[in-house]
């Protein structure tokens, strides 16, 4: 195995277009170290992202959002209180992932890129409208971050691409977010069903929203049909009671040893009312 | 296979190796350094047994590569006790916080970190700041009540430092 230190995703870029066997990119190393222990993936050519300058940093865009850089640990997102005011969604799924050990190494781009359904730092990043940059050979393109998953264990970047780095929008004024799993226990597991809501406010009323699903289809869904069920409403029981409804309809799970389809479409739909409520909640201003 | 020249420092001693690409922070200790008190538990992540800090940050060293380590500074079981015993060690033996003791220096290294970051944890912060840490004999309650009374007695020592 050839171990490579990059000082840009250009030249990262270019050593993977230019690599014949199996590749990986090595930023928090949480799954690749795992895989490649397990056997599962004997990489010829390792691209350490981390020697690349801004990597680490969390910086604000000139528009009011956030540019992450893509080997920012899980524990340095949860300790950046501007970061966390504006996002709280999207660090609290990233923060569920994992022991305190693994949220000193794990990253979002990293749990992005593993490609797994229940990844808990995904549906916040959907809901939220994040987008990546995605660095290949022949340059740099944005992409939304829903459109990176293409199934279990698979992205939709080209050979040769590699993040280079995860955008959050402005939050704006009266916006919040909320992300939910369901687990058997209280920490270090899988998600069996994770949703989050991002929605905003005029008044009482929602006027925005986007709800993503995490962990009941092959790739994690941002669903059209939740977030109509909620535009236009004060979030009241009846709307509440349409979001469940869209949520499971939505819900294309499988049954494994973690949940039954049928278990995991009911929890889809109260992931979703009690998200979207701590979502509000946010917006009005009423909790952390 | 080319190996990798690694230099780093461990426990305020710097320190040289050379590594195998694929070779984890923890067998470059274990094997090279001959600190055989961070223990595989089960080399994936899941039970802190080889938990030490990088650059301050707790990690487990069976998910790093040694490479990674270069020009960092880790921190290990072997460097917690200077002239005498770290008050979470001597708590850990009163209150008999451990049986085989396997997962001990990872519990001790993980519990150094969240009282240098809170020194005054409630008993829930414990636990959770600890639940990648498995301990398969104790039962977790008289590592709870160790690391609390290490805390307490921490705080008093910084008080009358002050």
């Amino acid at each position: 195995m050839r171990y490579h230190t990059p000082t840009s995703f250009a030249d990262a870029a270019a050593i993977a277009a230019g690599a014949s066997g199996t590749l990986r990119f090595l930023a928090g190393g949480t799954d690749v170290l795992v895989q490649m222990r397990a056997g599962m993936v004997q990489p010829d050519d390792l691209i350490d992202l981390k020697h690349i300058p801004g990597v680490d940093k969390i910086e604000r865009t000139a528009e009011g959002g956030w540019r992450i850089g893509v080997a920012v640990p899980g524990i340095v997102l949860g300790g950046h209180a501007d970061l966390v005011r504006d996002w709280p969604g999207v660090v609290e799924g990233m923060n569920l992932v994992g022991s305190t050990q693994v949220q000193g190494r794990a990253t979002l781009a990293g749990n992005l890129c593993n490609g797994s359904p229940a990844a808990d730092s995904v549906p916040g990043l959907i809901a939220a409208g994040a987008t990546v940059t995605v660095t290949g050979p022949n340059g740099s393109r944005d992409l939304p971050v829903e459109q990176v998953p293409a199934g279990p264990g698979k992205t939709n970047l080209a050979k040769g691409e590699v993040i280079s780095a995860i955008t959050l929008p402005p939050r704006g004024k009266n916006g919040g977010d909320a992300y939910l799993r369901f687990i058997p226990r209280t920490e270090m597991d899988i998600a069996v069903v994770g949703c989050a809501v991002s929605l905003r406010l005029d008044g009482d009323k929602v006027v925005e929203a986007r709800v993503a699903l995490g962990a009941v289809a092959p790739t994690v869904l941002l669903s059209e049909a939740c977030a109509r069920a909620i535009i236009g409403t004060t979030l009241d029981d009846a709307a509440l009671g349409a979001l469940a409804k869209a949520a499971e309809g939505e819900a294309k799970p499988i049954s494994d040893k973690r949940g039954t389809k049928e278990f995991r479409i009911a929890v889809a739909g109260v992931l979703a009312r009690r998200a979207a409520k701590i979502a509000y909640d946010r917006a009005k201003g009423l909790k952390a | 296979m080319s190996k990798i020249h690694v230099t780093t420092t461990v426990n305020g001693d710097p320190v040289e190796f050379l590594a195998d690409p694929r070779e984890t922070l923890l067998d470059a200790l274990r094997n090279q350094l001959d600190l055989t008190g961070t223990k595989e538990g089960c080399g994936t992540g899941d039970c802190g047994a080889c938990s030490v800090t990088v650059d301050g940050t707790l990690v487990c060293s069976c998910l790093m590569l040694a490479a990674e380590a270069n020009g960092k500074r880790v921190e290990t079981i072997e460097g917690m006790a200077k002239e005498a015993l770290h008050p979470l060690q001597r708590k850990f033996i009163e209150h008999a916080a451990l049986q085989c003791g396997f997962c001990t220096p990872g519990i001790l290294v993980a519990a150094k970190a969240l009282l240098e970051r809170n020194p005054d944890p409630t008993d829930t912060e414990v636990r959770y700041w600890l639940a990648g840490n498995l301990c398969r004999c104790t039962g977790y309650d008289k590592i709870i009540r160790a690391v609390q009374d290490a805390a307490a007695e921490m705080r008093q020592e910084h008080r009358g430092a002050a």
